[in-house]
């Protein structure tokens, strides 16, 4: 019986074996897999055990974590949500996290590299983990500013400031109250989750960075610096000036944004084309520099980039590989050209920064806990598109079209206004999309801002970026400069 | 054999041994350890409840610390009476007993403070009146059984006991249906699952039958592939217990408890007439009836499924599906190698965290370490059961001993496997960890028989004829 009693107790140790092969396995091997699957409810609720970091404007939070009694320690809670929802995004049980709260993640949990050490001491004391802050560039009267000046229209407005990047403004519409996604009923965050994704003109976008629309003539800040610079031609250089341009290869034409021809006479000169917006004598332009010159122009400008402010903004693009017909409507910023908002707004910036981009971004500094500064903006050069001169005679040419061409009611008494309108075409019975960008003052920029207002503003195939687009500029450099 | 220590002659206090009879060891020894030990075993038991209070409540509870020295005091209770009869018995078992319903009871109380159960809608609290039921009943049976042997005579008793245990849940107005599975009497407020219960009469039923039947069942037979397979009449018990496990599968929905009874059965049968071929017939019968109930009932096939394809979406989402299985993974991996720590983990999210998944809760709040820690203990628990049968000197103690030690040990591996993915799920509670009121008392009725069985074989008198 000896013998039979040796091989059961081989059996019952083997059996305990396998369990603690199983445990070891499933606590050990396997542990992070288990723990990143998307099913995993804990990993959520570890989550909201840390007290996350506040986002902060000017010292003031515009996100912030608040104790609560339920089972989760803390609520995420937005003082003033839907003027700054663009920019905070939403952080919700179950349905992800967006903008600053997905990108800024890690600091904000506690969780980044530069925290670790941090992280150990937590682990050892006990004490309550708690993320980093992260102050913003954002300026909240800039911020307001352009909040109001956009009311009810549908569209972005993004102020930087072009000696270093920093983002002043970041303003999307329609906009959300992000407090709705951060309740902890998860049902109720799912109902309006959906809601949202539902809802007319995508309020969970971000338009300032990831919608894409064509930029219509505020492109010809590129063709223009194109010509200038890689095709050396002068601003008085002529083209022949045409009421209607038939397209190479096509049966269609391309007129001017009146109808006519651009200005008077029978030649036009770049200045006056520029000033007075007209899409001929660009398109022409187009043509004769070709399709590398103007992609070239526009890829030093960011067109064709990846860029994270830190959020990663989608890319601006000039499509390649044109026949004359598509590279005549590109010169003007339509057939497959695309740009954000920033991508415009960096446009003027350019300009405005004597042909250096400075690389835009959000996040101002980031302190632990301690307040001990974790990482700080330092300013960073993104490209230089243009020469200084260059730089000079556009911003010549962007100041004209606002006191006398096409830009003007970006006017501000007493102060030098540069600027540049657009009005894109969609579809053919689409409603455009209306563009301003510009800078101020001219002679010492503080502020370079693109605004775009889409579906038209309403108005169908009847507005301008002059009427529409210009006077929320005009408020929002107005912001900048009463300061 | 009689290779049970003697203890050196001059530091012994014991009685000058009579003629011919000398005890084997110095009896209050061992009971000294084991006050010392149940010592240490309360002080942690207690320890682990007002850590659960920090972890989850953030502040000491003291009455339910009380509450817990009501369990303490009955302890000691049983450790007086084993000086009193059993002064010879094991002086581990009952230590790590209550150590694992200690634990079990810190862990069921933290699961109550997170599904914020108080009164009597607290598990943990009806898990100790539970205790309290089961360390009661241990006790009257090392009192009144004073010698296991009794038990030999009730063999056929403790048969048609089992079958009547296992018949109850199907009765009409007592039965009652829990998660699927038919296993469960209910009586008044409480709900029994007799078949609990049934495992400690199945083994003393096999104890006593193989101990009568083994000549014949391991003597004769004709020899294929180098075994010694019985002749087709001897086929008999093996195949009535087939039938009786195929039945529990079928009609109580159980396939835990069936596997646990014909496990039981298989090793009884082998260590009894020491023949393989009934461990080759008994896990080929097994195989086979599970493949063709896999085949034809829903729920043995969804078992499997789970198993195999766990992470699934469709068969996570599905109903009676994978989720309880992930979510325990899920809670073991956030456990790690140390645990979140009592009371800081989210074992309330897995569907019966506190009886089938009680070992999921564990390993997530006590880790890697923490489980290790237990399996260690259930492994020192089965061994000291196993010693009786190695150290034994008749053949029914002997049966009986291994009988019992691998009843539990086959459970653990069936619940605590299902629980980790070694084998499919089935429902069955983790001995002394698990809440459960039938499945403490009848391991409480193990931890006494063990007790019995181990006071006797250190008390043989050695007969020198």
């Amino acid at each position: 019986m000896t013998r039979e009693l040796k091989r059961v107790s081989i059996v019952v140790f083997a059996m305990f074996l396998a369990l603690l092969v199983s445990t070891t396995l499933i606590q050990f091997f396997q542990a992070d897999n288990l723990a990143s699957d998307a099913r995993n409810a804990r990993t959520i609720y570890a989550s909201y055990d840390v007290e996350r970091g506040p986002i902060l404007v000017d010292g003031q939070p515009i996100a912030v974590s608040v104790p609560t009694d339920d089972e989760f320690k803390y609520q995420r809670s937005y003082p003033q949500g839907p003027l700054y929802s663009a920019v905070t995004g939403y952080y919700t049980l179950g349905q992800g996290s967006s903008q600053i709260e997905q990108a800024m993640n890690d600091y904000l949990s506690g969780t980044s590299d530069s925290q670790f050490l941090e992280y150990l001491d937590r682990l050892v004391t006990g004490k309550n983990p708690q993320g980093a802050s992260v102050e913003l560039t954002i300026d909240p009267v800039v911020q307001q500013a352009a909040y109001d000046a956009l009311g009810s229209y549908q569209g972005a407005v993004v102020a930087i400031e072009p000696s270093t990047g920093r983002i002043l403004a970041m303003v999307s519409k329609p906009d959300y109250d992000p407090n709705a996604l951060a309740a902890h009923d998860s049902q109720q965050v799912l109902d309006t989750y959906d809601q949202l994704l539902a809802a007319q003109g995508d309020p969970l976008i971000n338009k300032t960075i990831n919608d894409l629309n064509p930029p219509g003539s505020t492109f010809k800040i590129i063709t223009t610096s194109a010509a200038l610079q890689n095709a050396g031609l002068p601003v008085d250089h002529t083209e022949p000036n045409l009421a209607r341009l038939p397209l190479p290869g096509s049966d269609s034409t391309v007129a001017n944004a009146g109808g006519g021809t651009c200005g008077g006479g029978d030649q036009v000169s770049i200045a006056t084309a520029f000033v007075l917006s007209c899409n001929i004598p660009m398109a022409e332009l187009g043509v004769e520099m070709g399709e590398s010159s103007l992609g070239d122009m526009a890829n030093a400008f960011g067109f064709g980039s990846e860029l994270s402010i830190p959020m990663d903004v989608s890319t601006s693009q000039y499509p390649r590989g044109l026949d004359d017909a598509q590279l005549a409507l590109s010169a003007f910023g339509q057939g497959s050209d695309v740009a954000t908002p920033l991508q415009v707004a960096m446009l003027s910036a350019a300009v405005a920064n004597g042909g250096t981009i400075m690389t835009p971004d959000l996040v101002d500094e980031i302190r632990a806990p301690d307040l001990s500064v974790l990482q700080s903006f330092e300013p960073e050069e993104f490209s230089t598109p243009l020469t200084d001169v260059t730089a000079s005679e556009l911003s010549k040419l962007m100041v004209e079209a606002v006191d006398n061409g096409a830009a003007t009611n970006a006017r501000i008494d007493g102060v030098s206004v540069a600027g540049k309108t657009g009005t894109a075409e969609n579809g053919e019975d689409d409603p455009y999309t209306l563009w301003f960008t510009g800078f101020a003052p001219a002679d010492n920029p503080r502020v370079a801002v693109a605004v775009v207002v889409e579906d038209g503003g309403g108005l169908g195939q009847s507005g301008t970026g002059n009427e529409l687009a210009a006077p929320i500029a005009k408020r929002v450099l107005e912001a900048v400069l009463s300061k | 054999m009689s290779a049970a220590p003697t203890a050196p002659v001059s530091s012994s206090p014991a009685p000058t041994p009579g003629k011919g009879i000398r005890r084997i060891r110095v009896p209050q020894k061992l009971r000294n350890l084991e006050l010392f030990l149940l010592l240490f075993v309360c002080a942690t038991n207690a320890f682990a409840v007002v850590i659960v209070q920090f972890g989850a409540l953030g502040y000491a509870d003291l009455t339910v610390v009380t509450l817990g020295a009501g369990l303490a005091v009955l302890v000691f209770a049983m450790h007086i009476a084993l000086r009193l009869v059993a002064t010879n018995a094991d002086p581990f078992i009952l230590p790590i007993a209550s150590l694992l319903n200690g634990i079990g009871i810190a862990v069921i109380y933290r699961i109550d403070i997170a599904e914020k159960l108080t009164g009597w809608e607290s598990t943990a609290l009806r898990q100790v009146v539970w205790t309290s039921v089961a360390v009661a009943l241990a006790i009257v049976v090392i009192v009144v059984i004073r010698n296991h042997r009794v038990l030999q005579r009730y063999t056929y008793v403790a048969g048609l006991a089992a079958g009547v245990l296992l018949l109850l849940p199907m009765l009409p107005v007592l039965g009652q249906e829990i998660n699927g599975a038919r296993v469960w009497i209910h009586v008044g407020a409480f709900s029994f699952q007799p078949g609990e219960v049934a495992k400690i009469a199945l083994a003393v039923f096999f104890a006593g039958y193989l101990v009568s039947r083994r000549d014949s069942l391991s003597m004769v037979g004709r020899r294929m592939l180098g075994l010694r397979f019985p002749r087709g009449r001897d086929l008999g018990p093996i195949l009535v217990l087939w039938a009786l496990s195929m039945a529990i599968i079928i009609f109580q929905r159980d396939l835990g408890t069936a596997l646990l009874y014909f496990g039981l059965f298989v090793v009884m049968i082998y260590v009894a007439t020491g023949r393989a071929s009934w461990v080759v017939l008994g896990v080929g019968l097994f195989l086979a009836g599970g493949v063709i109930a896999g085949q034809v009932l829903v729920y043995v096939n969804d078992r499997f499924t789970n198993w195999l394809d766990a992470f699934n979406p469709d068969i996570y989402d599905a109903q009676g599906g994978s989720y309880q299985l992930v979510q325990g993974l899920f809670g073991l991996a956030n456990g790690g190698l140390i645990g979140t720590g009592l009371g800081e983990g989210r074992p309330d999210i897995t569907p019966l965290a506190q009886s089938d998944y009680i070992i999921a809760s564990l390993g997530e709040e006590l880790g890697l370490a923490g489980l290790f820690a237990i399996f260690g203990l259930y492994l020192l628990f089965i061994s000291r059961g196993l010693r009786i049968s190695f150290a034994g000197q008749d053949d029914f103690g002997r049966l009986l001993g291994v009988g019992l030690s691998f009843t539990l040990a086959l459970q653990c591996f069936i619940v605590i496997g299902g629980v980790t993915r070694v084998i499919p799920l089935t429902g069955l509670t983790t001995p002394f960890l698990a809440a459960g009121g039938s499945s403490l008392v009848a391991n409480w009725i193990i931890v006494a028989l063990l007790l019995r069985l181990s006071d006797t074989v250190r008390n043989q008198p050695r007969l020198v004829i």
